[in-house]
């Protein structure tokens, strides 16, 4: 088991050291437009020239690669070249916004998926539908259109939600609340229609088993057959999409954050895109990296205890 | 975004290639989807002559203006015609989703062929690399390189499709690890092809149409992430995409708000019809998968046949008929058995597979495989009639008085946990005793079953202990509530010849011990000689011949009884009353 926890562990930090590397290269390698991108049309070369010295890009990429990473395994992403904060500050207050959303997010898809996809595995019929037509529209419909749709319906015409904006929990859980509901409304939709068809096949799967013939003819009930039995072996097949799932929402949270004025790590990213803010860039794909492999270690932990196998190797 | 893995399940070769068109065309969806598409792909390259307007045109005095007066849907918040931008819109869509799907496909199949196809260390190291990729949340990677790889946004498509190739990577290797040991590609190699011509000849053939659904939905999920890039303001301005449409709208949401449904619209309409489109694919290849609708047949008749008069039996079973739904109706497995039991007596069910003999049994005790319908007859145990009394009278019955051994014995434990527990709950449920007082008869039970370390076997997990095992472990599962039947479906097949002998004569003493009536399926006259004191033969769903084992074996009535039993001698093998000795009819 610990041997098996110290693999992935490895295997996460091997991820991490590769995607960094190959994105500094990516991103460092082409700043040459981005002095002129801070200053203006108007700067002059020297100006340029000036800049370039300052941010430390006139140096080979190697040595500043070589630099970034002695400073950031301390913790210091460096400053943010457009921002008066550092990078880690800014990622400090940016980060928690996001994982608040994207947490509430993944519960929210998890139980709803649970529930649907067991209901169509185990009585078929409207819930089989209702997957189906969800699957579809959840595929089809981009989360961010969606949450147009949404902010249309529920705050200019009905006026019931904020339309936009972020109220942290320390001022007012409740408005937090408030200002959560439609953005994680329009996260959750694809992810319920893979994850709910996923819960389907997998507890189909498990109730197709032999070992389930023989616990019902024990005269084990078949509300512990399908909860207790099936339901855990039906879990390394769901926690997988639940991982996946994960990853495709920090994603999708980039553009949802845009939508609701939500300052969280997607806006920071696309601001930081459009303006060329390497260095913050830079540390929002190290940070997720880092998120989505302790992510995925956790997956494994639960793993491991729903799947006897998974311990001994 | 790229989880969504349509080509699940079991899919065969495709079939013939204009045959299996139309088929997709005659499917509604697929019709519909396809239309959809095609009207959705013609508008876009017949743009200039479906747009009235220049689509980056401005007329000040059409800023969000409502539709009409030349401006079929309105204009857009620089007073630009919605509709032909939306008709334009298309072009850099479906460009873009080609790129894609594209750099994806030929990346990811590639990868997958020649992983699936040698294996090993190239296997591994793919595999990492897909795995590492798949990690990434692709739409913050495409940001961040935004500023490298410049404003096109067919370049971040390009990268998209990097991103996605693990998708058609994983499928390929598959689809290659479950065909590359068939025959026909053994035959290919021994006849002298090179590997790449078997790969490209062969092997690509038979991945092809799962990698054509994979392929429509890598195209609707490009469409979705490129439309999403544009509204983030990474695409070109001057160009007119949906993306950007949206963007425009967005900002003019309180002025102009149905600018939002057009471009949404366009989006959906077609992401949807390239997923039902796969959809109607998947269908139409995995035909032997699709729910064959049962079709209705009236419910069982209040009463069933009357038992034998003066009948004692403990179990009286009354041509029974047991069917599964086909595509032709309803196809009988059990065509009218008939057979009863006493108290204490054990009979043997034989005939070979497929004969119907574990579909009797499973109808017994209630548990027909999903679809199975007792469609006549009766079976009475102790005088009430299981076919027609409700699940939960059965599932009262189960475990407690009527109980089941396996054929499969490490199939039939739950891997996730303890046997121990597998063994107390349904003590619990069934007897109503604690925890602790069923802890201590499955501990003395798993010693009666001759388990040399009971603590340790109670502690285990399935996979901890070996066949012979967990096969104990099932039959004192089966008698922990002391059954008055028990029903062992080929108790010794999946176990070793030399465990054999010793699980038979454990159900022996456990029989006589409680005075139980058992029924043995089995396919070994081995067992059948040893074990029970009558026997039914089964063939094709019917009973030929019953008799007292020993007639049967000295005097056999029925010509397939005495086939079956010419073809063990002809085995080689003398009949005796050890059991192991005669390995079965199918050996």
């Amino acid at each position: 088991m610990i041997r098996y926890l110290l693999k992935r562990i490895a295997s996460g930090l091997a991820l991490l050291c590769l995607v960094s590397t190959l994105t500094f290269m990516m991103v460092f390698g082409a700043t040459e437009n981005v002095a002129r991108n801070i200053l203006g049309e108007n700067a002059t070369a020297d100006q340029v020239k000036a800049l370039n010295s300052r941010l430390g890009l006139d140096r080979p990429l190697p040595v500043q690669f070589g630099d970034w990473v002695s400073h950031a395994v301390r913790g210091d992403l460096g400053p943010s070249w457009t921002m008066s904060e550092s990078v880690t500050s800014a990622l400090a207050s940016r980060l928690p916004v996001t994982l608040s959303m994207v947490t509430i997010a993944v519960a929210m898809m998890a139980f709803v998926s649970a529930m649907l996809g067991i209901a169509a595995a185990v009585r078929g019929g409207w819930a089989d539908r209702a997957i189906q037509i969800v699957s579809v529209a959840g595929f089809a419909m981009p989360n961010f259109w969606l949450g147009l749709l949404l902010v249309l319906t529920f705050s200019v015409e009905l006026g019931w939600l904020p339309a936009t904006g972020y109220v942290s929990f320390s001022a007012s859980p409740s408005a937090w609340a408030a200002s959560l509901v439609l953005p994680v409304a329009a996260l959750v939709l694809s992810g319920i229609a893979s994850a709910s068809q996923q819960v389907r096949g997998a507890v189909i799967d498990a109730l197709r088993q032999d070992y389930v013939r023989t616990l019902r003819a024990r005269g084990v009930k078949p509300r512990s057959v399908l909860y207790r039995h099936a339901l855990r072996n039906a879990m390394p097949a769901a926690l997988t999409v639940l991982s996946v799932q994960f990853i495709a929402l920090l994603g999708g949270a980039a553009v949802i954050e845009r939508v609701f004025a939500i300052p969280g790590m997607g806006s920071l990213t696309v601001s930081a895109a459009l303006i060329g803010d390497v260095p913050v860039l830079m540390g929002v794909v190290v940070t997720l990296i880092i998120v989505v492999v302790i992510v995925n270690i956790l997956i494994d932990f639960l793993n491991a205890w729903a799947n006897p196998k998974v311990r001994m190797s | 975004m790229s989880d969504i893995n349509t080509a699940q399940g079991p899919i065969q070769a495709a079939p013939q290639r204009r045959h299996f068109v139309r088929s997709v065309l005659t499917n509604p969806t697929g019709l519909v989807a396809s239309l959809v598409l095609l009207i959705v792909i013609a508008s876009a390259i017949f743009a200039p002559l479906l747009a009235p307007n220049d689509p980056s045109a401005v007329q000040i005095f059409k800023v969000n203006a409502p539709a009409g007066e030349g401006y079929l849907f309105g204009g857009d918040g620089s007073g630009r015609d919605i509709w032909s931008r939306l008709v334009y819109g298309g072009r850099n869509t479906f460009l873009g989703a080609l790129i894609t799907v594209v750099i994806a496909a030929s990346i990811g199949v590639t990868a997958g062929l020649f992983a699936g196809f040698y294996g090993r260390k190239l296997d591994l190291v793919a595999r990492w690399i897909s795995d590492g990729i798949m990690a990434l949340p692709a739409l913050i990677v495409l940001l961040a390189f935004y500023q490298a790889l410049g404003a096109s946004i067919y370049l971040s498509m390009a990268v998209f499709g990097v991103m996605l190739s693990p998708g058609f990577f994983r499928l390929t290797r598959n689809l290659v690890n479950g065909v590359k040991h068939e025959l026909y590609i053994d035959a290919a190699r021994v006849s002298g092809l090179s590997d790449l011509r078997i790969i490209t000849k062969h092997i690509l053939l038979s991945v092809r149409a799962p990698v054509v659904i994979q392929t429509s939905i890598v195209a609707g999920i490009a469409i979705v992430v490129q439309s999403g890039l544009e509204f983030l303001g990474l695409g070109d301005p001057s160009t007119p995409t949906w993306g950007g449409m949206l963007q425009d709208a967005f900002s003019n949401i309180y002025v102009s708000p149905r600018a939002i449904l057009w471009p949404g619209l366009a989006i959906t309409a077609t992401v949807a019809s390239l997923v039902l489109l796969a959809n109607a694919i998947r269908d139409r290849m995995q035909q032997s998968g699709i729910q064959v609708r049962a079709p209705k047949i009236a419910p069982l008749a209040a009463s069933g046949p009357q038992p034998f008069p003066g009948s004692d039996a403990l179990l009286d079973v009354r041509d029974l008929v047991v069917a599964y739904p086909a595509n032709d109706g309803w196809r009988e497995v059990v065509k009218g058995v008939s057979l009863s039991l006493k108290r204490g007596e054990v009979l043997g069910l034989v005939g070979e597979s497929g004969s119907g003999k574990s579909q009797t049994a499973f109808a017994i005790l209630g548990l027909l495989s999903p679809g199975g319908r007792v469609l006549s007859g009766a079976i009475r145990f102790d005088g009430v009639d299981l076919a027609r009394s409700s699940e939960n009278d059965i599932q009262a019955l189960r475990g407690k008085r009527i109980a089941y051994v396996p054929q499969e014995p490490m199939a039939n434990l739950d891997p996730a946990f303890r046997i121990g527990f597998q063994l107390v709950e349904p003590m619990m449920t069934v007897l109503g005793i604690s925890r602790a007082e069923a802890t201590r008869r499955a501990l003395k039970l798993l010693a009666r079953v001759k388990l040399p370390d009971p603590e340790r076997v109670f502690r285990a997990y399935p996979h901890e202990i070996s066949g012979g095992m967990a096969q104990r472990v099932l039959i004192a599962g089966a008698v922990a509530c002391s059954p008055d039947l028990l029903i062992a479906d080929e108790p010794t097949t999946a176990l070793d010849v030399t465990v054999q002998a010793e699980v038979l004569d454990l159900l022996r003493d456990l029989q006589k011990e409680f005075n139980m009536a058992v029924i043995l399926v089995t396919h070994n006259f081995g067992v059948v000689a040893d074990s029970c004191d009558r026997v039914a033969v089964m063939k094709d769903g019917r009973i030929v011949e019953t008799n007292t084992a020993t007639d049967l074996f000295g005097a056999p009535q029925h010509d397939y009884t005495r086939m079956l039993l010419d073809s063990v001698l002809e085995d080689g093998q003398t009949r005796t009353y050890r059991p192991p000795v005669v390995r079965g009819l199918q050996a």
